[in-house]
C-alpha cells in the first residue's frame, strides 16, 4: 500500500547510515592524511577566487541597494552596520555555501558516482578498505574546516565592498564611521551564527554529495542524475537549514 | 590433492537478491570445489555480476546463504569477511582500477590494505612485479590506468587479482568487449594462473569459446602456449547456465553441448557453427 514511499524511505535510512559511519570514523584511525589534504585544497583553495569575488559583489550590491532606503532615513551613517549584520548572520554563510554546493557537492558525487560505476568502489571493499573511511570522512573534514573559513573570508570580502560602495563611490559615510559601525554591529551570538551555519552546511553538503555518489546506479547517465540531485538536495537544505538555525538565535536573544 | 578436492570453497544455498523492483537472482544454489573450474554464463542482465558479488560479500542476499570456505559469510564480523575476502581475487567487469593511483599502486593495494595479508614493506615491490609480470604489463608500474588500452587494462585487473595469491578467482565477463586477439591472451592468462596455482575458478561470460577453452586447454609451462587436452575431464570444469535470476542448466561441456533446451542451447551455438 505504501510501496510509493519504500524508495524514499530507503534512501533517508541509508544517507543516515552512510553519514554516522563518516562521522564515527572521524575519531578512528587509520585516518587517510592525504586524502584530506587533498581535498582541502579542492575545497578550500579551489573555491577560494569563487568566494573572493562573489563576497566583494555581494557587499557592494546591499550597500548600493540600502543607500537609497537609509538616505530617506537620513541614517547613511549606519551602512555599515547594515552590512554587516546581513552578511556576518545571513548572506555570507548561505552564499559561500550554495556556492560551494554548486561546486563540491557536484564534484563529489560525480566523483564518486563515477568510481561507483566503474566498480572502484566494489573493488575498495573487496581489497579490504571501507569507501566510507576512505573517501567520504575525508571529504567531510576537508569541508567541515573550509567552509567556515571560505565564509569569514567572503564575510571580510562583503565588508570590503561595501566600504568600496558605501565610502568610495557614493561617498555615504566616512571609513572610520563605516568600519566601527560594522564592528560594533556585531555581537558574539552573530559570529557564534556565523560560524555554526557554515559547519552545519558542511556537513549537509559534503554528506549529500557523497551520499548521492555512492548510491549511483545506471552508468554515466546515472552520474549525471546523481550530480544534479546532490547539488539540488543539498541547496535546498542550507537554505531550509538557514531558516531554522536563524530562527533559533532569534529566539534566543 | 583429493582430500583438498573434496573440500567446498564457495556454497550458495538457496540465495535470492532483489533490487527495488527486478529479481536479480533467485533461489540460486551453487557450489564450487576447490581446485574446480566453474563456468557461468547468461544473457546480458542475467546476473552473472551479482552472482559474483554475493560470492564476494559485497552483495548481502535477500534470502539464502552464502558459504566462504565453510562458514556463513552472513554470520561473519566484518573483519573476519574480509579476512575471508583476502584469501579471495576478483576481476571486475568494469575494470575497478582506482583511476587516480598508478599501476604499481593499483597492484599494491590489496598487499597494502588487506590486513589479513602478511606482505614487509620491501617484498611489495618486487610482488607487484612479478605480478606484472605474469600479465606482461611489467613496463607500465608508473603509468596510469587511462593511459593504457582495454585489453590491458584487463591484464593490470588480473594482476591486483592475483598479486595476494589467493585460493579462489573470480573472473566478471574477462573478455567482453575484446576483440577475439585481445581475448583470448586474457584467457590464455587466466589457464596459466590456473596451472601454475591450482586455483579454484569461478568465471562468468557470455562467450561459450571462453569456457570451451578452460575446459579442454591446459597451459604448458615448458611451452608458454595453451594446448588441447585429449579429454578434458582432467581439467574439472564444470558449465552453469543462469537466465534471468535463475540458474537453468548445471553440467559438463558434453551435457551442456547436447541440451535441448532452447535458452541453453544457444549458448553452445556460437563454436559449433
Ligand atoms: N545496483 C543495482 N540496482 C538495481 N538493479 C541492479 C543493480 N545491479 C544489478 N541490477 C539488476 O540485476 C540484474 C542482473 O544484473 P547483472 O549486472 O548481474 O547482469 P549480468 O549478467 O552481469 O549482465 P552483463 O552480461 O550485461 O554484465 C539486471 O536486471 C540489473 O538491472
Ligand atoms: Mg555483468
Amino acid at each position: 500500500m505504501l510501496d510509493f514511499l519504500k524508495g524514499p524511505i530507503l534512501n533517508v535510512q541509508n544517507f543516515f547510515l552512510l553519514s554516522g559511519r563518516a562521522i564515527v570514523n572521524i575519531f578512528r584511525s587509520p585516518h587517510y592524511a592525504d586524502d584530506i589534504a587533498l581535498q582541502m585544497d579542492i575545497i578550500g583553495v579551489g573555491s577560494l577566487p569563487l568566494i573572493l569575488l562573489t563576497g566583494l559583489f555581494t557587499g557592494g550590491v546591499i550597500t548600493l541597494q540600502m543607500s537609497r532606503a537609509l538616505n530617506q532615513y537620513g541614517a547613511s551613517g549606519q551602512v555599515g552596520n547594515i552590512v554587516a549584520i546581513t552578511l556576518v548572520r545571513e548572506l555570507g554563510p548561505v552564499l559561500t555555501a550554495l556556492l560551494v554546493a554548486g561546486r563540491n557537492a557536484s564534484g563529489m558525487a560525480s566523483e564518486l558516482g563515477s568510481m561507483k560505476v566503474t566498480e572502484q568502489i566494489d573493488a575498495m571493499r573487496a581489497l579490504g578498505t571501507d569507501p566510507a573511511k576512505k573517501l567520504v570522512t575525508p571529504r567531510l573534514i576537508a569541508t567541515a574546516t573550509m567552509l567556515p573559513v571560505l565564509t569569514v573570508i567572503s564575510d571580510f570580502m562583503g565588508l570590503v565592498g561595501g566600504y568600496i560602495v558605501g565610502c568610495v563611490m557614493l561617498s555615504l559615510t566616512t571609513p572610520t564611521q563605516f568600519w566601527s559601525s560594522a564592528y560594533q554591529a556585531l555581537d558574539y551570538s552573530d559570529i557564534a551564527q556565523g560560524l555554526i551555519k557554515p559547519l552545519t552546511f558542511a556537513f549537509v553538503i559534503a554528506l549529500v554529495g557523497c551520499h548521492y555518489g555512492m548510491e549511483t546506479t545506471g552508468g554515466t547517465q546515472g552520474v549525471g542524475r546523481a550530480t544534479t540531485r546532490a547539488v539540488v538536495v543539498s541547496s535546498v537544505w542550507v537554505i531550509v537549514l538557514t531558516f531554522f538555525i536563524g530562527n533559533f538565535f532569534v529566539n534566543l536573544n | 590433492m583429493s582430500s583438498q578436492g573434496q573440500r567446498v570453497a564457495l556454497r550458495l544455498e538457496g540465495v535470492t537478491v532483489e533490487f527495488d523492483d527486478t529479481v536479480a537472482l533467485e533461489n540460486v544454489n551453487l557450489e564450487v570445489r576447490q581446485g574446480e573450474t566453474c563456468v557461468i554464463q547468461g544473457a546480458a542482465g542475467s546476473g552473472k555480476t551479482v552472482l559474483l558479488k554475493t560470492a564476494l560479500g559485497l552483495i548481502r542476499p535477500d534470502a539464502g546463504r552464502v558459504e566462504l570456505f565453510g562458514l556463513d559469510a552472513g554470520k561473519l564480523r566484518r573483519r573476519e569477511l574480509e579476512e575471508l575476502r583476502a584469501r579471495m581475487g576478483i576481476l571486475f567487469q568494469e575494470g575497478g582500477l582506482f583511476d587516480s593511483m598508478t599501476i604499481e599502486e593499483n597492484v599494491a593495494y590489496p598487499l597494502l590494505n588487506q590486513k589479513s595479508v602478511k606482505c614487509a614493506p620491501e617484498e611489495v615491490l618486487p610482488r607487484v612485479k612479478e605480478a606484472l609480470e605474469f600479465v606482461e604489463l611489467g613496463h607500465t608500474l608508473e603509468k596510469v590506468p587511462s593511459e593504457l588500452s582495454g585489453g590491458m587494462r584487463r591484464r593490470v585487473g588480473i594482476a591486483r587479482a592475483i598479486v595476494t595469491q589467493p585460493e579462489l578467482l573470480l573472473y566478471d565477463s574477462p573478455t567482453a568487449g575484446l576483440d577475439p586477439i585481445t581475448a583470448n591472451t586474457i584467457m590464455a592468462l587466466i589457464a596459466k594462473e590456473r596451472e601454475i596455482r591450482q586455483t579454484t575458478t569461478l568465471l562468468a561470460t557470455h562467450r561459450y569459446q571462453d569456457g570451451y577453452l578452460l575446459a579442454n586447454y591446459r597451459y604448458n609451462g615448458a611451452t608458454g602456449q595453451l594446448e588441447a587436452v585429449s579429454n578434458g575431464t582432467g581439467l574439472r570444469t564444470r558449465f552453469l547456465i543462469l537466465d534471468r535470476g535463475r540458474l537453468v542448466f548445471e553440467g559438463s561441456q558434453r551435457e551442456l553441448e547436447e541440451s535441448r533446451d532452447e535458452y541453453v542451447s544457444k549458448f553452445t551455438k556460437a563454436l559449433k557453427q
